[in-house]
């Protein structure tokens, strides 16, 4: 299936939505074939991103490394509960990431996290709409997050990338949580308005 | 299960980016799993989180990270997966993992007579989590929170001035709220009710039944 990707393996490809197409089969052949060169360059890929993201979010450097090998043996391990039709590569490990630094950097359980993963997976009954949305490139969410105004961009930063709590965003920026709360929930809902269109 | 009453899409966002603490976290976990809806709306934010960590900055790793990592690979046992449905009837998955799969089995205390509670002890939160179940007709006396509440309704069902939830249901209150829910039900209403700041909340329930016990 690869047989291209083996001769030629770039870590990312320049067109954003061949991108997503090419990191989909290079889960998929960690899944099915437990191919470590795929996930090698998922690795070089994802890992120091992690890495930054962790940092951010409080993380001494050694943690931050510690929770980059948690979460990609993680993906390891799961690969197989990927679905290329349920999302992008990065939505999945994205929230391998966020449970692991729950578990690890907040010490509380991502037992519920974890369920509610259990349940999405084995719900094939899904609505029309919720599959249109599992099924977007994850290139057509990062270009609506592009066209966010910046007041809402930065909020979303702070809550996903630096995994910063509301209360926290609202004292960064010396804004009422209320704002916090509406320009998240502005940000939100145009994300949901770019992907039923397009669905 | 046809859901009518769903959480704020800031309870969606915060929710994706993991910033519930625990009480908070398994009562909104137990109502996604029970709502096709929020469910997609989850996987919508978190495909969010997944735009911002491709674009987010990079740190660079140690020279041997993959190489500990691919180490670690060669021990792994190649185990099937295990990939358990999701459980059936009225509890969800994540709150069936605190009380089990039968309401009939929860260990209920009578507060008054037609109130029980169950409190769910957890070691993490700085919120409460715990179950009631109210009988049919009986009226709270309008209250307001000291923080934010969410009630996910499992069997049953009450009104207020947000409407009727049944269950599925989560009102997702803020604590600027006030509201007087009455059990429509003509069986018992059986809620899972995680609070912020519990002092505020044995205030709330004294005002609760000061009429009830006649005090």
């Amino acid at each position: 299936m690869l047989s291209v990707l083996r001769t030629d393996m770039p870590i990312e490809n320049p067109d954003p939505t061949a991108d997503q197409d090419y990191l989909k089969a290079l889960m998929m052949e960690v899944a099915t074939s437990r191919d470590k060169t795929s996930f090698e360059i998922l690795f070089d890929r994802f890992g120091p991103r992690i890495k930054g993201m962790m940092e951010k979010s409080g993380a001494s450097s050694d943690l931050a490394e510690d929770l980059v090998q948690d979460v990609m043996l993680t993906v390891w391990r799961k690969a197989a509960l990927y679905r290329p039709d349920k999302g992008a590569v990065s939505t999945w490990i994205y929230t391998v990431a966020r449970n692991a630094r729950i578990d690890r950097l907040r010490r509380l359980p991502a037992q519920p996290y974890i369920d509610v993963e259990t349940v999405m997976v084995a719900s094939e009954d899904e609505s029309p709409e919720a599959e249109a949305i599992g099924s977007q490139q994850g290139d057509l969410v990062r270009s609506a997050l592009e066209k966010l105004p910046s007041e809402q961009r930065q909020v979303v930063e702070m809550a996903f990338a630096e995994y910063k709590p509301h209360s926290e965003i609202a004292r960064d920026l010396d804004l009422p949580i209320g704002t916090v709360k509406s320009r998240l929930r502005l940000a939100y809902r145009k994300l949901r308005e770019e992907l039923e269109d397009l669905g | 299960m046809t859901v009518h009453h769903h959480l704020d899409d800031a309870s969606i966002m915060r929710y994706a980016s993991g910033d519930f603490d625990e009480a908070f976290a398994i009562v909104v976990a137990s109502h996604i799993a029970m709502c096709d809806d929020c469910r997609a709306a989850v996987r919508a934010a978190e495909a969010m989180g997944g735009a911002v960590m491709e674009a987010a900055d990079s740190s660079p790793l140690e020279a041997d990270a993959f190489d500990r990592l691919s180490r670690m690979l060669d021990m792994e046992p190649e185990e099937p997966l295990l990939t358990p449905g999701p459980t059936a009837g009225k509890v969800p998955l994540p709150l069936s993992r605190l009380i089990g799969g039968d309401l009939d089995q929860v260990p209920w205390r009578t507060i008054v007579p037609g109130m029980q509670r169950h409190r769910i002890d957890i070691a993490s939160s700085t919120s409460s989590l715990y179950m009631l179940k109210i009988a049919p007709g009986r009226k709270m006396p309008e209250h307001g929170h000291g923080g934010t509440e969410m009630t996910l309704i499992l069997e049953g069902s009450y009104s207020d001035v947000f409407g009727q939830f049944a269950a599925g249901d989560i009102a997702d209150l803020d604590e600027h709220v006030e509201h007087q829910p009455f059990v429509d039900s003509d069986i018992d209403c059986i809620c899972l009710v995680a609070t912020e700041r519990p002092t505020r909340f044995k205030g709330m329930v004294s005002r609760i039944l000061q009429p009830l016990i006649g005090i």
